[in-house]
């Protein structure tokens, strides 16, 4: 544990907004999926970048967590390596980027392949908390849709896609419906994703800092993603398998290697596929 | 308006052991959190409750309070939050019955007030059967000293999900909380 830095509070935030954090949170997970405002504050780095996501994370965070933070599944690219190291600077907490030995999680737009534990928080980072903005601008009539619970717009949307692709032709930010209740964007996730959050053990926090929303997944909740009882829902994955560790069940990227149409799959997860590796040279 | 009465010997990592066991509790119904109290709560304040209180209570949010002119004070003085009778965002008052208290619109559920009972005792054994969000199959909590007709009044209070007020029960040093949404099964 480094030193943390001199002149700011614990974690960076004043304690009054850990506060006003802390209560939408805490009303966050009482009602599941419910999206609670909160004032964001600025924070040293622009909104998109996180923002909503390090404001959870640092009203949560105690000296004794492990964090670790993921982009897109890797623990190396610059928003992954920028927010770990802010964290270590104003509150001094260990990091990883191993996905087991990490007490809270912050997530960029992936869920780690590992199955996750009851000790564990995964927070994620939202640029839009709103499912329903593209068919509804007007946030006085989204807020009225979710108080009644009347969601046929998005089925709408989803019938849509059935009638000019023959299937959903959504395979990512996919919606679901938290506890029956409300519906709820998953965040940029794939969809391949959506399954993990289905009574997963661990505590999902969600946090949009430009939109200056909070809310929240219980532990064991159900989780559903919207579909018809004619088209179900399908995961996407690339059907190749991964081109370093040789995984068939993990999500892939596709990395283009040359410019003659050249191109490898990889482990979008980089800890999952660096664990893989290093277990398959063990065993040779 | 004084007090002698010490609020956390640590204001910022105190708090944040104290919400993350709300946090815990609130996430996990019926699992029974142990907080680290302030070095001595005033009279008519368990542990526990004047734990919560600094950790989640300041001028923003409204609390009412029956627990005497010394926890008055103490909290006014720490917290620095109005103290009201009606409208309050943080209820600690034994007489508060559940459906009286704000719950909260259909539009802004979040506004449905947070009720902090003290309670006798709390322990994870067969009691209450809850069931819900958080909950993997049912946990059992048994709570001594809640309200006459609190589980009937719990029911009638839930039905009106996502309107509704949250509960965080205090025993001495130990918390345990009902979220809106959980359900509780009496025996």
């Amino acid at each position: 544990m480094t030193a943390p830095e001199s002149g700011y509070n614990f974690a960076y935030l004043d304690e009054s907004t850990k506060r006003m954090i802390r209560r939408a949170i805490l009303k966050g997970v009482a009602i599941p999926g419910h999206q609670v405002p909160f004032g964001s504050r600025e924070m040293p780095l622009p909104y998109g970048w996180g923002t909503g996501g390090i404001q959870v994370t640092a009203s949560i965070l105690g000296p004794a967590d492990v964090l670790k933070v993921i982009d897109q599944g890797a623990d190396d690219t610059t928003n992954a390596v920028s927010i770990r190291a802010f964290f270590r600077r104003v509150a001094g907490v260990a990091t990883t980027e191993r996905t087991a030995e990490a007490t809270v999680i912050q997530t960029r737009h992936r869920i780690p392949e590992r199955p996750l534990t009851e000790n564990q928080i995964l927070v994620y980072q939202v640029p839009m908390p709103e499912p329903l903005f593209r068919l509804e601008a007007r946030v006085a009539e989204t807020r009225r849709m979710h108080a009644l619970a009347d969601y046929g717009l998005m089925h709408v949307r989803l019938y849509e896609d059935v009638a000019r692709h023959g299937r959903i032709a959504t395979s990512y930010n996919y919606p679901v419906m938290v506890n029956g209740r409300y519906l709820m964007s998953p965040s940029p996730i794939p969809a391949f994703d959506n399954p993990k959050m289905h009574r997963m053990p661990a505590l999902q926090l969600f946090g949009a800092g430009r939109e200056k929303r909070i809310y929240a997944v219980p532990p064991w909740t159900e989780v559903r993603s919207l579909d018809f009882d004619d088209h179900p829902f399908r995961p996407i994955r690339a059907p190749q398998s991964c081109a370093l560790c040789g995984s068939q069940e993990s999500y892939l990227d596709e990395v283009l290697t040359d410019d003659r149409g050249g191109r490898i799959f990889v482990c979008s997860d980089t800890d999952w596929c660096a664990e893989r590796q290093a277990a398959r040279e063990a065993a040779e | 308006m004084d007090t002698r009465f010490p609020g956390f010997a640590d204001p910022v990592l105190d708090a944040q052991a104290t919400f993350r066991a709300v946090l815990e509790a609130m996430s996990r119904p019926g699992r029974v959190q142990r907080i680290a109290p302030p070095p001595e709560a005033p009279p008519g304040l368990s542990p526990a409750a004047a734990a919560v209180l600094l950790t989640l209570v300041d001028a923003a949010t409204p609390l009412r309070l029956t627990a005497g002119p010394e926890a008055e004070a103490w909290v006014r003085f720490h917290c620095g939050c109005p103290l009201l009778r009606d409208g309050a965002a943080f209820v600690l008052d034994p007489a508060a019955r559940l459906l009286d208290l704000d719950p909260g619109t259909d539009e802004e559920p979040e506004r449905g007030a947070t009720l902090i009972l003290e309670v006798a005792s709390l322990q994870e054994s067969p009691g209450w059967r809850l069931t819900g969000p958080g909950i993997r199959d049912a946990h059992d909590l048994r709570v001594e000293g809640a309200p006459a007709g609190f589980v009937a009044e719990w029911s009638a209070s839930r039905a009106r999900f996502p309107r509704g007020v949250d509960v965080i029960l205090c025993a001495g040093a130990r918390i345990a909380a009902l979220p809106r949404s959980v359900a509780i099964e009496d025996g």
